[in-house]
């Protein structure tokens, strides 16, 4: 029996299980859940009505609903997480999109320290939570906003924003 | 602005018009309604100090006091989107609904195919094409900016679009929103007519009807096409749908966004076109103050 691999030119849907897995080192559906409510509490079924993809090493994708796979396109839906690394990482978009459900790891930020995080600096602030990526939030319109995500360590709450959604506000 | 004199016959108190086409353009974004409502977002602008008006003909449409829409925390959140007014015409006319596959087959930078998935609530799918791989990364951005997870990004020739990549053999709708001499966008970009000239017209006119007649094909029979430009000039507006009218089997309807429009034209330096093109609008800058515009709604027929 020999492993397929992952092809960085094509849309995969992840397995749904591990028992489905074709592709050494692919995520599957249920890894990924898993991770959203273990490490935000984002309940599984948020998730319902969205698949998931593989396209480039580890690049998970959530497109709402359903297309052929393989499908060798551009893009399909929104890079959400990085996988097949030791801490697998979620996106500043997926964050903004789907972080209003997290119930855990969630971190406010006052307006002065979301300015510092949308600029894209570190900064050194009290947190006795987990370390790890956290969703970073602010209040905005009278509710919790979530910003992106945060990377705390060492007393310290990194700010991963890719440059292109940095703003001086 | 001598090049818009070629107009003067079509368009009435003439200038009034040229006088608008000299003046900037209102500071205009569209609310996001995948991230927010029309009332949080307005919320957060309030907050910022950063004045707004609304529009009556839409919920999603506002007027902004400040030139940089994009320095507010309702940006960064993806909550509003610069976006020019009659912009949002053609995604409010094709009226998407959630569930529908639908092609916007001239897609990047994105405005319109991001509008599509917000009145369509991100649910069914958008597959947005465009010809120019420098310009899809700009597309990409802006779809993960605003939260859409409903749409597949396609990167061919619209006039060739194949839909072999999905599992299905129609869309339900099509936006065509072709690239054209943009002389509706001087107010936006007073050099837009520099480059202008008779034969680029006729050139973007022979691909804008590629483009039409392909979506026409590709959507299936009852299902509607909407055919927008941001361009004056008759040979790239009716001229072009006269050409499909006479092509496909499609017919255009007539429809209501709420803004001032003047119908269609049938005839221009000594050129008649199809009497149904009437059923067509053209947004004139001194009627709404916007930038210019054309649009048509198309029915497939059988």
């Amino acid at each position: 029996m020999t492993e397929t691999s992952n092809d960085g030119q094509q849309f995969d849907r992840l397995p749904a299980t591990a028992d489905d897995r074709e592709v050494e080192g692919r995520a599957t559906r249920e890894e990924v859940l898993n991770w959203w409510d273990q490490r935000f509490e984002i309940p599984p079924e948020t998730f319902e009505e969205y698949s998931f993809w593989e396209k480039g090493k580890g690049k998970i994708w959530i497109l709402r609903g359903n297309v052929a796979s393989p499908i060798r396109i551009e893009a399909l839906g929104m890079k959400f997480l990085r996988t097949r690394q030791e801490h697998w990482k979620p996106t500043t978009n997926a964050v903004q999109r789907f972080g209003r459900e997290a119930e855990k790891n969630v971190i406010e930020l006052t307006r002065e320290q979301a300015r510092r995080f949308v600029r894209g600096e570190d900064q050194e602030l009290d947190w006795d939570g987990d370390w790890g990526y956290l969703v970073a939030t602010h209040e905005l319109a009278g509710e919790s906003e979530p910003l992106g995500v945060g990377l705390f360590v060492h007393g310290e709450l990194k700010s991963p924003v890719p440059k292109g959604r940095q703003r001086d506000l | 602005m001598e090049k818009l004199e070629r107009y003067e016959p079509l368009v009435e108190d003439f200038d009034a018009f040229l006088d608008a086409c000299e003046r900037p353009l209102p500071s205009v974004v569209r609310v996001n309604t995948i991230e927010t409502t029309p009332e949080r977002a307005k919320a957060a602008l309030d907050e910022e100090g950063v004045g707004w008006t609304g529009r009556e003909w839409s919920d999603t449409v506002l007027e902004l006091d400040t030139d940089n829409p994009g320095s507010t925390w309702a940006s960064y959140h993806g909550w509003i989107h610069g976006q020019e007014e009659v912009s949002a015409i053609p995604a409010e006319v094709l009226a998407p609904e959630p569930g529908e596959r639908v092609w916007d087959a001239c897609a990047a930078p994105g405005s319109k195919t991001t509008q599509l998935a917000a009145l369509m609530d991100d649910a069914g799918l958008v597959v947005a094409n465009d010809n120019n791989l420098g310009r899809l990364s700009a597309l990409r951005f802006n779809t993960e900016r605003l939260g859409v997870t409903n749409t597949a990004v396609t990167n061919t020739d619209s006039r060739n679009f194949s839909l072999k990549p999905f599992d299905f053999d129609a869309f339900d709708k099509a936006l065509v929103d072709v690239p054209c001499s943009c002389e509706g966008t001087i107010r936006k970009n007073p050099t837009a007519l520099d480059d202008w000239t008779m034969d680029h017209v006729r050139s973007v006119a022979g691909v804008q009807k590629g483009i039409l007649t392909r979506a026409i094909q590709a959507t299936k029979e009852g299902g509607t096409v909407v055919y927008s430009t941001c361009t004056f000039a008759p040979e790239e507006n009716e001229a072009v749908l006269d050409y499909a009218l006479e092509e496909e089997d499609c017919r255009l309807v007539e429809f209501d966004v709420g803004l001032d429009s003047r119908p269609g034209v049938t005839e221009f330096e000594g050129e008649t076109y199809d009497e149904s093109v009437r059923k067509a609008q053209r947004f004139y800058p001194h009627h709404n103050d916007t930038g210019g515009f054309f649009c048509a709604k198309l029915e497939v027929e059988g």
